[in-house]
């Protein structure tokens, strides 16, 4: 931090009592006032509204809200179709495809994420110019992913076609446009968005690991694979939990990229709750079924950032 | 930290096993930058060719007949919906969109950051912790009451404008978005400014208050001299994801004349009439990546910071 060079011009007038005059009554008050309205603008517009949609999902609002309480039936309705498995029901597509994006897009960013890192920081030549190669797809909006790798990986024009014209033409590859696989492209975009920042995340906490630590289980015959899995690794702990919050509410949050890069897949195959919510309330008019969904994935978030901010909150008490 | 691949040197044979070492890793950081720049390279020379290139043609090759004229067509010509004018209005509307929702969105989180920190109050941390599980929330869940609440304020815009000639922006999508993406901006810009005054020397801050300084003036005269750093951060990390914000614009202004560079760029790709100029296609890409990207190599650093700001409460 730079000394602070202002000087503070003295105002003569300082009442050593507080409360005394109005003036500065209104002085003490006023860091509160200045809050105030994000503060309210938060409580009315985030927790305002979230009630609202909860009140929504207990309606049998279709197009337009509808204020009448009708019960749970928005609710029921979703647990049905969490189990209407054949033909799949867009609920069932939608969570099925969750769990494989968000498991797949998490695991493979950390996994990816700490290799890259863990290779740039073997006093790699051209880091500086490597590291920023990595991560800038993470200032791309999703759409412009999406678009960039539509075309990448469309049968016809994309990798498909190149890699026939280099004479592999026995290779296929069409799960852009393959119901059951079009999921996973889904998962090789957003790996690609993502990565890159989780690697810079650990590369981070990798610089900040003691070197003398390391030193001392060079010295007692340590080989460097045994260096990072008993050492480093276990020491990026708040890392792995970091990124993990992360990559999970970027995972939950996903829509865009499907719209962009599948435009919802073939049937809706490619569908994440949060398309799911969109499509059911705006194009479906089934704003309650849309209200319950936005519901369920709030709870999702929440059960996994609460305790996170809560211990993070709490850690520093002052 | 960084020398650990050296300890293979013990063996003689050591040396050859360190080269193949580097070699590998080398090999693989090389492949790596192949799989992150290959997009981003098959867009660019895209946007430069020809159709009858890219019908006939290799994706990887580079254009033999480079041409702007896919750029130009999108940028004035191409067709957004059913309006054919190109996606420069679009673009305006990011902008006009972007600058005030990112100045205002980071001027108040200075304001809270700094009362967060310097003035605080009991209870000052369940304010803060409520502002940031706002960053957190899906915004599917806020998404329709929002949508009825904007509604409602359009009529009444109608209304007054027919009362007194001006609706005062009501029911102005633009201003809507700037509305929106301030409302949800604002647990993200008080996050960074908290975190960073929090370092803050309290002590300058008492020492002022001594003096007689007032609670402004502290704020002009001392904090906001010294967090050009932190600004620059939340402009680009504000900057960055209104920019590139798809759900909200696609709610509130998804489609006619005001809708945001994303929704338009969506729009182009999925018209299907016609045929599908896929070189114009990556043209309006390109042009609705720029400016982030442009930010990104200026200021890369910053950007990165800003992220891991939002990322890890520091």
């Amino acid at each position: 931090m730079t000394t602070v060079t202002t000087q503070i011009k003295l105002t003569p007038e300082h009442s050593a009592r507080p409360g005394v005059s109005m003036r500065s009554r209104l002085q003490d008050a006023l860091p509160k006032i200045v809050l105030a309205p994000s503060f309210a603008i938060t409580v009315v517009f985030v927790y305002g509204f979230i009630l609202w949609t909860v009140y929504l999902s207990f309606t049998n609002s279709k197009t337009f809200p509808s204020y009448a309480l009708t019960g749970p039936r928005a609710y029921q309705r979703l647990w049905r179709w969490t189990f209407e498995s054949d033909p799949p029901s867009s609920w069932y597509t939608s969570i099925i495809n969750m769990g494989i994006f968000g498991f797949l897009y998490i695991f493979i960013c950390l996994a990816l994420g700490l290799f890259l890192a863990i290779l740039l920081d073997q006093k790699i030549r051209g880091e500086g110019m490597l590291r920023p190669i990595y991560l800038y797809p993470m200032a791309l909006s999703f759409i412009v992913t999406g678009v960039a790798w539509k075309w990448f990986l469309d049968p016809g024009l994309g990798l498909e076609q190149t890699l026939h014209q280099w004479g592999w033409t026995s290779f296929h590859f069409d799960w852009i446009k393959n119901k059951d696989f079009v999921i996973y492209t889904v998962v090789i975009a957003g790996v690609w968005q993502a990565s890159g920042f989780i690697m810079a995340m650990f590369l981070a906490g990798l610089r900040g690991i003691d070197g003398e630590i390391m030193k001392a289980a060079q010295i007692d015959g340590a080989t460097t694979f045994q260096l990072y899995r008993r050492i480093v690794i276990p020491l990026l702990r708040p890392i792995f939990l970091s990124a993990f919050i992360v990559l999970a509410h970027l995972a939950i949050k996903s829509y865009d990229l499907v719209v962009a890069l599948t435009s919802g897949g073939p049937g809706g195959s490619a569908w994440l709750p949060s398309n799911f919510m969109y499509e059911y309330t705006f194009k479906r008019n089934e704003m309650a079924v849309g209200s319950a969904s936005a519901v369920i994935m709030l709870m999702t978030i929440t059960a996994i950032i609460v305790p996170y901010l809560y211990s993070e909150l709490r850690e520093r008490p002052r | 930290m960084s020398a650990i691949a050296t300890p293979a040197r013990q063996s003689t044979g050591g040396i050859s096993a360190r080269t193949v070492n580097r070699i590998v890793i080398y090999g693989l950081l090389a492949l790596f930058a192949l799989f992150y720049l290959m997009p981003l390279f098959v867009m660019l020379v895209t946007s430069f060719k020809t159709m009858d290139e890219i019908q006939n043609g290799n994706m990887l090759a580079l254009p033999q007949a480079p041409t702007f004229e896919p750029w130009l067509k999108a940028w004035g010509e191409t067709c957004v919906g059913l309006t054919c004018a190109g996606i420069k209005g679009y673009f305006w509307n990011s902008i006009k969109m972007v600058v005030p929702a990112v100045l205002i969105s980071t001027l108040l989180g200075a304001l809270n950051g700094y009362v967060l920190t310097k003035w605080r109050f009991r209870g000052h941390t369940l304010v803060f912790g409520l502002m940031l599980f706002a960053c957190f929330i899906p915004f599917q869940s806020v998404l329709l009451p929002m949508a009825t609440i904007l509604g409602s304020l359009g009529r009444f815009g109608v209304t007054l404008r027919n009362a007194t000639g001006f609706s005062f922006g009501l029911g102005n999508p633009t201003v809507n978005l700037v509305f929106v993406h301030v409302v949800y901006g604002l647990g993200f810009t008080t996050l960074f400014f908290r975190n960073y005054y929090e370092a803050f020397p309290t002590e300058l801050v008492k020492a002022a208050q001594v003096d007689g300084a007032s609670f402004f003036q502290i704020f002009r005269r001392i904090m906001l001299p010294n967090s050009m750093p932190i600004f620059v951060v939340t402009v680009i990390y504000q900057f960055t994801n209104i920019w590139n914000d798809f759900l909200f614009a696609s709610a509130y202004a998804g489609t006619g004349d005001a809708m945001p560079m994303t929704v338009a760029l969506n729009n182009v790709v999925n018209t299907s009439t016609g045929v599908v100029e896929y070189n114009v296609n990556m043209a309006a890409a390109m042009i609705a990546a720029l400016p982030t990207l442009l930010v990104y190599v200026v200021a890369g650093r910053y950007f990165v910071r800003g992220l891991m700001a939002g990322a890890v409460k520091g």
